[in-house]
C-alpha cells in the first residue's frame, strides 16, 4: 500500500516540480504517439470509407482482417516492424531501427486497423439513404463522402481516441524497435518498464500514473470538440 | 478525383513522418549489452561522457547476454559488452568480431532468505545449489538465456543437479524483477553484486554465499567486425570498445556506485586476462 501512495506523490512531484527529463518523456510519447495516431487516421478513413461504401470483390475479408487486426499483439507488430527494419531487412538502408521514427511506424500499425475499423462501424452506421438523397441533390461523391462523415463525427472521433489511448499505453512494439535509449527513445511506457525492472516500483507506477493524467488531458480535449454544441 | 485524392493523403504521411523524425543526423553506434550494466546504473555514466569524447550518438539496447551475442553475430549491433564466456566465445570462433577484451570484474552471490531454510551460508557455491536441491526449497532463476542465466546454468552442472520441479521457478525476467520475486517468495537466486546492491526492493535477501573464484562475474567487449552484417559501423564499434579500456572509462568504473553504496559495483580489468583476475581475486 505505502508503494501506492508513494507513487502519487512522486507522481504528482514530477509534474509539478517541472523535472526536466520527465517532461522530456512526456513530450516525446505525446508525439510519437499522436503522430502515430494522426497517420492511422489519414490512412484508415479512406480504407474505411471503401469498406463501408465501395463494393468490390473481398470486401468482407479484408473487413475480417481489418477486425483481426485490432486484437494483434503490439509485441508481434513489433516484431514484424523489427525485421524489416533490421539493417539486413528490406528497409535496412533507411538505418531507422532505435529512432523515434521506428516508433511511429510501428505505432502506425498498431493504431491503424483500430481506426479503420471503428470508422467502418462508424460510417455503416448512417443511413445509407442519407447519401443517396445528398448524391440526388447534386452532391459530387467526394462531397456527400464528407456530408457522411460529419454526420458520424462523434463515432469517428472515438475511433481516433481508441487508436490513440491504444498506442500511447503499448510498451512491447516502443521497447523493440525503439530500444528505450535514454534521451532518444524512451517514452513513458518503456521507462515504467525499466524501472519496474530496477525495482524501483513506486517510480514505475508513478510514471504510469503520469501516463493516465497525459491521456486524460488529450481525450478531455477531443471529448470536449466532439461534445461542442452538446448539452 | 481518387488519384488526387490519394496525392493528398500520401503528402500528408511524409509530411508526419519527417515532422516525427528529427532523429539528428549525428552518426551512430549500436551497443548491445545486458540489463546489469544498465539496471546498475553504470551505463547511464560511461555513455553520456564516451559520447562527448567521441562525436558519436550510442543507442544503447540492453537486453539478455544471450541476445546482445546474437545481435553482433547478425552485425546488428556494432559492439558486445557481455558477461557470457562460452556464448562470447562462439561469437569469437564464428570470424565476426574483431577483438575481445576484458573490462570489468565483479562477482555473482547467492541470495536467499535470512532464515536460510536450506543451509547453505558460507558453503562452496555448487555445494550450496546442492542443498538448496536437496531441501526442495524455493529458487527463482532467470530462465532468460542471460549471462546469470547461463552461469546458474553451469554451477547447477557443477552440483551433479537437474534444477526442476515446483521449487524451482524461472520468472523469464531481468536481474532486479527476479531478485524482487525471490524477495517476494523467500526463495534462493543468483545475482550478481552490482544489481543486488542497486536494487533496494530486495532488501530482506542476504548474501548467503560469496567470494572465490567461480563466482568471478567477468565482462568483455567485442567490437563486431565489419564482414558481420550489412551497414555494420565497425569503426564505431571499435571507437567504443578501445575507448572503455582507456584510462578515463577505467576510473570512471572504479569509483561507480561508492558514493551511493559504500562500495563499488565493479572492479576495472582493462588489460588483464581471466587468470590473471582469478590470481588477483
Amino acid at each position: 500500500m505505502q508503494v501506492l501512495w508513494d507513487a502519487v506523490t512522486e507522481a504528482f512531484r514530477l509534474l509539478l516540480s517541472g523535472d526536466g527529463e520527465t517532461w522530456e518523456i512526456i513530450a516525446r510519447s505525446l508525439r510519437i504517439s499522436l503522430t502515430a495516431t494522426a497517420l492511422a487516421l489519414v490512412l484508415g478513413l479512406p480504407v474505411s470509407a471503401a469498406l463501408a461504401f465501395g463494393r468490390f470483390p473481398g470486401r468482407r475479408i479484408v473487413l475480417a482482417l481489418v477486425n483481426t487486426g485490432m486484437g494483434v499483439p503490439p509485441v508481434v507488430a513489433g516484431l514484424v516492424i523489427i525485421v524489416l527494419l533490421w539493417r539486413s531487412g528490406p528497409l535496412g538502408a533507411l538505418g531507422l531501427l532505435y529512432t523515434p521514427t521506428a516508433m511511429v511506424i510501428a505505432q502506425t500499425a498498431i493504431a491503424l486497423p483500430l481506426v479503420a475499423g471503428f470508422s467502418t462501424a462508424a460510417l455503416q452506421h448512417v443511413d445509407p439513404d442519407f447519401r443517396v438523397q445528398m448524391q440526388a441533390l447534386g452532391a459530387g461523391r467526394l462531397r456527400s463522402l464528407w456530408t457522411v462523415a460529419a454526420e458520424a463525427r462523434l463515432p469517428l472521433l472515438a475511433a481516433g481516441m481508441a487508436g490513440f489511448g491504444a498506442v500511447i499505453s503499448e510498451v512491447g512494439a516502443a521497447l523493440m524497435v525503439g530500444g528505450n535509449i535514454a534521451g532518444q527513445t524512451r517514452v513513458l511506457t518503456t521507462a515504467a518498464v525499466l524501472e519496474a525492472s530496477k525495482g524501483a516500483f513506486a517510480l514505475a507506477l508513478a510514471l504510469g500514473i503520469i501516463l493516465l493524467v497525459i491521456a486524460f488531458a488529450v481525450n478531455l480535449v477531443v471529448t470536449a470538440v466532439q461534445q461542442h454544441g452538446r448539452a | 478525383m481518387l488519384y488526387r485524392l490519394v496525392q493528398v493523403i500520401a503528402a500528408a504521411v511524409l509530411a508526419l513522418v519527417f515532422a516525427a523524425c528529427g532523429d539528428g543526423d549525428r552518426e551512430s553506434v549500436i551497443l548491445a549489452t545486458t540489463t546489469s550494466t544498465q539496471d546498475s546504473g553504470l551505463l547511464d555514466e560511461l555513455i553520456p561522457a564516451f559520447e562527448r569524447d567521441s562525436g558519436l550518438q550510442v543507442k544503447t539496447i540492453a537486453v539478455g547476454s544471450g541476445e546482445a551475442i546474437e545481435l553482433g553475430a547478425r552485425g546488428e549491433a556494432d559492439v558486445v559488452l557481455a558477461h557470457s564466456p562460452a556464448a562470447e566465445q562462439e561469437l569469437m570462433a564464428a570470424g565476426k568480431a574483431g577483438a575481445r577484451r576484458t573490462v570489468m570484474h565483479n562477482d555473482y552471490v547467492v541470495v536467499g532468505p535470512p532464515g536460510d531454510p536450506a543451509g547453505v551460508r558460507g558453503a562452496q557455491a555448487a555445494r550450496a545449489l546442492a542443498r538448496i536441491a536437496k531441501a526442495k526449497a524455493p529458487f527463482v532463476s532467470r530462465g532468460d538465456k542471460s549471462g546469470t542465466h547461463t552461469f546458474e546454468l553451469g554451477l547447477w552442472e557443477d552440483a551433479g543437479v537437474e534444477p526442476g520441479g515446483g521449487w524451482y521457478q524461472e520468472s523469464g525476467q531481468g536481474m532486479g524483477a527476479t531478485l524482487q520475486i525471490a524477495n517476494d517468495k523467500d526463495a534462493y537466486t543468483i545475482s550478481d553484486r552490482g544489481t543486488y546492491l542497486a536494487t533496494e526492493s530486495a532488501r530482506d535477501l542476504e548474501i548467503l554465499v560469496e567470494g572465490g573464484g567461480e563466482l568471478l562475474n567477468v565482462y568483455h567487449v567485442i567490437d563486431i567486425a565489419e564482414d558481420a552484417g550489412e551497414r555494420v559501423n565497425a569503426e564505431g564499434g571499435k571507437a567504443l570498445a578501445d575507448w572503455l579500456v582507456a584510462p578515463a572509462a577505467q576510473n570512471a568504473i572504479k569509483t561507480f556506485g561508492v558514493e551511493e553504496f559504500g562500495e563499488p559495483l565493479f572492479v576495472p580489468d582493462a588489460g588483464k586476462t581471466v587468470e590473471q583476475i582469478l590470481a588477483g581475486a
